[in-house]
């Protein structure tokens, strides 16, 4: 390597001296706005750092002088909403289930605080736009398993469906006709065929017609003898062409074979009778609320 | 003798793993223990075979051959990350995509994504580098690696990480911490790699020929230690079963989450940093041709990058369990950290000024001041971002994947990318690249598709981040979480778009690089002599 510093070119400073595999370094200071930059920066973090809480120390850490706390402020953005809302809120829960939607006031807050806790708690399943997913019931027909009127809306939400921590859950089981071996497989045929004719879809008559003895054998006790179901145990209406699981041969025999078994949580423990209340009254508004 | 040692040694290893995979406790732990005992009992039958015939090779010549074989191993490897990137981002795109009936669940975004994660920063990442390194350090020291067969073995033991990790993970065998999902096994393998590495580095620097250390090896000899102690002390694991995949990590709560992210900080700092600085400090100079801009920039900028990085990983953890203080010291030392950062920027994007006409006719030099512009973007968007206030809006939405991937796409692939055209013609031996129209294919490609990428990121997750706060009078949320995953869907496919285009360039760049060593002549080399510069 060559100790004598050489010159690169004639405006350029000169290199170190120094040379890799044909690298070369010139010796340029550094840059004056990036050094400046890099001061205020570093000024800035001490600055900010004897603001905030930062520095640890044996017992804690340094508070800062503005008193900063994440938790606090979040904490106090809680307070101040709950403050806002706090006598509506009340209010709503004194309210009788049925009037709220005739009080304007408690309408408003309640479509609102309802769609809110409906986003956050009820859309995984049933939707943001609670049309309902395969097994999740669509919350804008006028089709309820357990009663669309208000307050059944409620119950359910309340309560839930067929969980195993609230005793007054909503609870009934279909059973498993074919894997129980209550039906054997060529009767469940038939009566799939008529559950197809009922609901007004290309059936085959012949199989239909035996079907309807095995329904009403089997099935009517829950379903009705004329199929609409009985809101009462939680058995769907299968006249009206809405499907929970599917309409289908294949979705009806896999129903009727294994049986089903939805459930929903206990909304009781975790929302407040408020937020129940409010998401109950948004339900009932979607449409098709009795 | 020495021989006999490494049989018995290989030997001894193949048994085990084979008891070890007669007793496996789950499908992970048989596949990773039978991989082992495959990969030694196949050292086992070519030390067998080579032994006493090989000729000593001459210490007057650099070591090559690891070289030539880590940029297969890189180019190849990328093309495979690039590929699992761009399927997982049509999966979230089109969820049908995940092919769960067909496949398993074996094929899942979950599976994928650390798959995808590991194959570019590990498997692309961490071979460039080793491959980088080791040339360089030959080059600039006037040595030939140090160790024999030492680097050898670290080129081999890394793929063997791979393999290993990239199986586990379709199989299940996880610790569930972003960029250190490898299990027990594997964490302890590579632990042992990485000893080999640094000694091959440390042992080539010793016996340099040249007086000082040229700032390329600092970065690199950082990159190695900082990274060797990140894995250790985030990796500190108890196995439940020596015959079983799983292990639980030594710490829990809060102050796993600190060392994760003070781990997964630093991979970005010295991995994909410091690291790819060293790269940097050795190809724009030589494929400029021009001396590096300033000597002391590259002393201030090196101590203050390395001293600061290591804070900064809070920012990770901002409005969680974390404590107020260490979310401060994490922010105020990112901020910090952007001059020091940016240091390296302009040490390179000056060290070019003299010769910018060579931007029209050089497409990898383009290659190279397109990579330092995005190192110096995704380097002021990180302390950016690190500003609590910032973050509110910006955490766990895709602004951070579209920051990562401007820094990823943009810097580690681009700079990566002109290393291996750099280097295919020297080390075989040719007088050119088979074809620099079809650098500019790729170069244009890959550009393109980082601009697709990111800017698709930054609206889908400003946008998100805007969803997910949005508020009424009342403080009631607006949006449900998948009204958001829904408004995401447009931005989504433009982001899979930018990786079909990124992939592209990447297959092009393959072919380019196969087609010069296959189709282009030999030239007598003249550099392969370890002899001082000057």
């Amino acid at each position: 390597m060559s100790k004598k510093p050489v010159k690169a070119t004639k405006k350029e400073v000169e290199t170190t001296g120094h040379s890799w595999d044909g690298i070369e370094e010139f010796n340029n200071p550094l840059p004056r706005w990036w050094l400046w930059t890099f001061y205020v920066c570093i000024a800035w973090a001490v600055a900010y750092s004897v603001a905030y809480p930062a520095w640890p120390l044996i017992n804690g850490a340094t508070p800062g002088l503005l008193g900063a706390s994440t938790r606090a402020d979040v904490a106090a953005e809680l307070k101040r909403y709950a403050d806002a809302n706090g006598p509506i809120q009340a209010k709503l829960v004194a309210a009788d289930l049925t009037q709220i939607s005739a009080d304007p006031e408690l309408a408003g807050f309640s479509a609102n605080a309802g769609k809110a806790v409906f986003n956050t708690w009820c859309a995984q399943c049933h939707g943001s736009g609670a049309a309902g997913n395969k097994g999740f019931p669509n919350l804008l027909d006028n089709d309820w398993l357990w009663g669309g009127d208000i307050e059944a809306i409620h119950t359910t939400i309340t309560h839930g469906v067929r969980n195993t921590t609230d005793e007054d859950a909503r609870f009934s089981q279909m059973p498993a006709f074919g894997k129980d071996e209550l039906l054997e497989p060529a009767q469940i045929e038939q009566v799939v065929q008529y559950v197809r004719q009922i609901s007004g879809q290309e059936a085959d008559a012949d199989l239909a017609t035996e079907g309807a003895v095995v329904f009403a054998d089997n099935c009517a006790a829950c379903h009705a003898e004329d199929g609409t179901g009985d809101r009462a145990q939680g058995a769907p209406n299968l006249t009206d062409a809405i499907w929970l699981y599917g309409g289908d041969v294949a979705t009806l025999t896999e129903t009727v074979t294994n049986a089903r078994f939805g459930v929903m949580p206990n909304w009781n423990e975790r929302l407040t009778e408020a937020d129940i209340r409010a998401v109950a009254t948004y339900v009932h508004g979607l449409g098709g609320g009795e | 003798m020495w021989d006999y040692l490494k049989l018995i040694a290989l030997g001894v290893i193949a048994v085990l793993a084979a008891i070890a995979a007669n007793y496996a406790r789950d499908l992970a732990y048989l596949v990773n223990a039978l991989t082992i005992m495959l990969a030694a009992a196949t050292a086992f039958i070519w030390i067998l075979r080579t032994m006493g015939d090989s000729l000593p090779a001459s210490q007057n010549e650099y070591n090559d051959g690891v070289v030539r074989a880590g940029v297969i191993a890189t180019a190849l490897w990328g093309v495979v990350g690039f590929l699992v990137g761009t399927t997982i981002a049509f999966q979230l795109a089109y969820p049908a995509l995940n092919l769960s009936e067909l496949t398993q669940g074996y094929m899942n975004f979950g599976k994928m994504r650390p798959l995808h994660t590991s194959a570019v920063i590990f498997a692309f990442g961490g071979n460039a580098l080793i491959a980088t390194s080791f040339y360089v350090v030959q080059r600039t020291s006037a040595a030939r690696l140090f160790g024999g067969n030492l680097a050898w073995f670290v080129f081999w033991g890394y793929q063997l990480v791979i393999v290993l990790a990239a199986t586990g993970y379709i199989l299940g065998a996880t610790q569930s911490k972003e960029y250190a999902e490898p299990e027990w096994i594997t964490d302890w393998w590579l632990t042992t790699v990485w000893v080999a590495y640094l000694l091959v580095f440390l042992g080539t620097l010793m016996k340099r020929k040249e007086p000082h250390i040229y700032v390329a090896n600092w970065f690199y000899l950082s990159f190695i230690v900082t990274i060797a102690m990140l894995h250790i002390v985030n990796n500190l694991a108890i196995p439940v079963s020596f015959f079983g995949s799983k292990s639980v990590q030594v710490f829990a709560g809060v102050q796993d989450a600190m060392t994760q992210w003070w781990y997964g900080h630093n991979a970005v700092g010295f991995f994909l940093t410091a690291g790819f600085l060293g790269m940097m400090y050795y190809f724009v100079p030589k494929q400029a041709g021009r001396p590096v801009y300033s000597y002391k920039l590259s002393i201030v900028h090196f101590w203050a990058l390395i001293f600061l990085y290591i804070w900064a990983g809070p920012h990770h953890l901002h409005y969680t369990a974390l404590p107020d203080w260490a979310s401060t010291l994490g922010m105020v030392m990112s901020i910090a950290l952007w001059m020091p950062s940016w240091g390296g920027m302009i040490n390179g994007l000056m060290t070019l000024s003299g010769a910018w006409d060579k931007l029209r006719t050089d497409p990898i030099i383009r290659m190279m001041v397109v990579s330092v512009g995005f190192y110096g973007m995704s380097t002021f968007e990180g302390p950016m971002m690190s500003i609590k206030a910032v973050n509110s809006l910006s955490h766990y939405t895709d602004w951070t994947i579209g920051h990562v991937h401007s820094g990823a796409l943009g810097w580690n692939g681009m700079i990566t990318f002109g290393a291996l055209y750099f280097l295919v013609p020297r080390l075989w031996a040719r007088e050119r690249l088979y074809s620099l129209t079809l650098v500019s294919w790729h170069f244009w490609l890959a550009t393109i598709g980082i601009v697709l990428y990111a800017s698709s990121m930054w609206v889908s997750g400003i946008m998100q981040g805007l969803m997910w706060r949005e508020v009424d009078s009342q403080g009631f949320l607006v949006n449900a979480f998948a009204d958001t995953v829904a408004a995401m869907h447009p931005m989504y496919v433009v982001r899979g778009l930018g990786g079909v285009l990124y992939l592209t360039g990447g297959c092009i760049m393959v072919y380019n690089l196969w087609a010069t060593v296959a189709k282009q002549p030999r030239v007598a080399s003249a550099s392969v002599a370890a002899v001082p510069a000057e």
